[in-house]
């Protein structure tokens, strides 16, 4: 299980391929899923130039250390990875990456979507936006569950 | 007894810096610091609070040495 706060610009798909082969696990996990969180140049109807994303040093690792071993608890995973970035944002830089390793689907699906979703309503980060009108405190994230069933 | 307060984001902003140590009375609670620190008779809905940076009520005890911090909801991922 790896959790690293990044202060700078990242390669993904670099990280999770470098994770993976370190893991030593071929073979054993048959199903990985990925979700890449990026930013974009637009929220609430306005364009945004860039973003700094301010954290809890210390609570922020820890929640997602804690988030990571409930999700360990709840389903059979053979490994998992969070990064996360803070500092200084810009269009199109991921912001977030939540991987997890297991036998089957259902369980990775699963359990990346549940460590996303806590990671979006609990774990201590804050976004400051700048737009073209100035500086502004990111209020409230969107709901990550559409009605697709 | 002697606490470490921290505020993060807006209400960092609102409250005018990040760090605060108060005093307070022994059994003292999360919601006795936030009206120390705020002037405001009880937490509003929004603000999240921690104690050892473990989330918590507003009703939670504190204890000497403690950190306790207060924050908007978050909007990181």
């Amino acid at each position: 299980m790896k959790i690293a706060l990044k202060d700078k610009s990242f390669d993904p798909f670099t990280e999770i391929r470098d994770f993976q082969a370190a893991m030593n696990a071929d073979g054993r996990f048959g199903a990985a899923a990925f979700f890449i969180g990026s930013m974009r140049d637009l929220n609430e109807n306005e364009k945004v130039i860039s973003m700094e994303l301010e954290h809890y040093p210390g609570m922020t690792e820890k929640h997602l250390y804690d988030i990571a071993a409930r999700a360990n608890e709840k389903w059979p995973l053979i490994d998992a990875l969070i990064l996360h970035r803070v500092g200084v944002v810009n269009i199109a830089d991921p912001i977030v990456v939540v991987a997890v390793w297991s036998a089957h689907r259902a369980a990775a699906f699963d359990a990346c979507r549940f460590i996303m979703e806590d990671l979006k309503s609990k774990a201590p980060f804050w976004k400051k936006e700048t737009t073209v009108a100035g500086e502004r405190w990111v209020e409230k994230n969107t709901p990550g569950f559409t009605d697709i069933r | 007894m002697k606490v470490k307060v921290k505020y993060f984001a807006s209400l960092k902003d609102r409250i005018g810096h990040a760090e605060d140590e108060v005093e307070l009375p022994e059994g003292a609670r999360v919601c006795d610091l936030w009206r120390r620190v705020s002037h405001e008779d009880s937490i509003p809905e929004r603000v999240m609070t921690a104690v050892n940076m473990e989330y918590v009520q507003a009703d939670a005890p504190i204890r000497d040495g403690d950190e306790v911090a207060f924050f908007p909801p978050v909007t990181g991922g």
